[in-house]
């Protein structure tokens, strides 16, 4: 395959697989799950430190090789994730925030409103700035004139392994903007994934459906072929659909007709 | 001196916010606020602490989307 690498916030990548953090039985799968993902981009969360205990540190179970990209999750509007990612960036991980601005507690749903503005701050203090979103055409453009590194839209809420529930509105995302799309919440099964991939999405997040699998480092190999398998399919072009059967063999000639 | 850390209030000899760390036992790569400023990584050792002062520290877990 030709080198089919991808551009973000100036860094080159050439796995289109982002992973998460979260909700793993045992974290010490993550260094696995991240080598067989091949993810190259890899988000935490930032919680305040339990004064009890010392808490498992995260950054230790991921390999120093991957961008880390710390979230907002937990952020309620776009101050909240401002400061967020401001003190993110202040522990010396490098610039890159994906911002998550939830004030729906029920579906986690992202504010756009307040997540273009937290965009158009963040990205004035020199951010790399990756958006979590619902996905609407008009505000994704607004987020890429900001100056966002890329647009995330939702496939279906967080968590919830329903798939591309927004399939139509993505695919409007990435006939229309020039940043890359990254499927961002929803995926459950690596079919979504390659199908996310075949609509032309430059990537995709996967967190819940690797974490919540009964093997995490084998759905995380599975994930990868997916994304691949669908990117390829993505590259070298999907035929047409039709309604009706178009023969693939030749109409002339059936045996039944020889005398 | 008296501080507020991450909501509770705590006695403390430290007098910077590395001090701070070391005494609560913090080892992870950590942000940290003082009084509503961000405080940079590489300057916790030279950051004076005072009394009554609201701290914040901030860990990176285990999280995501998706």
């Amino acid at each position: 395959m030709v080198v089919d690498d991808f551009i973000v916030g100036g860094k080159t990548l050439s796995s289109r697989l982002f992973i998460g953090t979260g909700k793993f039985p045992d974290r010490r799968l993550i260094p696995d799950v991240i080598a067989e993902s091949g993810s190259q981009v890899v988000t935490v969360a930032l919680r305040r430190v339990n004064p009890e205990s010392a808490e498992d540190n995260i950054l230790s179970y991921v390999p120093d090789n991957v961008v880390l990209m710390p979230n907002t999750s937990g952020a309620r509007n776009a101050e909240e994730a401002v400061r967020i990612a401001r003190l993110a960036r202040s522990a010396g991980c490098g610039n890159w925030i994906k911002i998550e601005i939830t004030p729906d507690s029920t579906y986690l749903l992202p504010d756009n409103h307040e997540t273009l503005l937290a965009t158009q701050q963040l990205v004035k203090e020199g951010f790399v700035v990756l958006p979590y979103v619902m996905p609407d055409l008009v505000v994704a453009r607004q987020l890429e004139d900001a100056g966002a590194a890329a647009v995330m839209p939702l496939g279906a809420p967080i968590g919830s392994n329903k798939g591309l529930k927004s399939r139509d509105f993505i695919a409007m995302l990435v006939e229309e903007l020039s940043v890359p799309v990254v499927v961002d919440a929803g995926i459950g099964r690596p079919s979504e994934a390659c199908e996310a991939m075949e609509m032309g999405c430059a990537a995709v997040l996967v967190n819940t459906a690797i974490a919540s699998s009964e093997n995490p480092v084998k759905m995380a190999k599975a994930f990868s072929e997916a994304v691949r398998a669908g990117r390829r399919a993505y590259l070298a072009g999907l035929g047409p659909v039709r309604d009706k059967a178009e023969a693939s063999s030749p109409l002339t000639g059936f045996i039944s007709s020889l005398e | 001196m008296n501080l507020i850390v991450n909501g509770e209030s705590v006695e403390t000899k430290a007098k910077t916010v590395s001090e701070l760390l070391a005494e609560r036992g913090v080892t992870n790569r950590v942000a940290v606020e003082v009084d509503g400023h961000v405080v940079p990584y590489d300057e916790f050792s030279g950051y004076t602490l005072r009394e009554g002062s609201h701290v914040e520290i901030i860990a990176f877990v285990g999280g995501g989307c998706g």
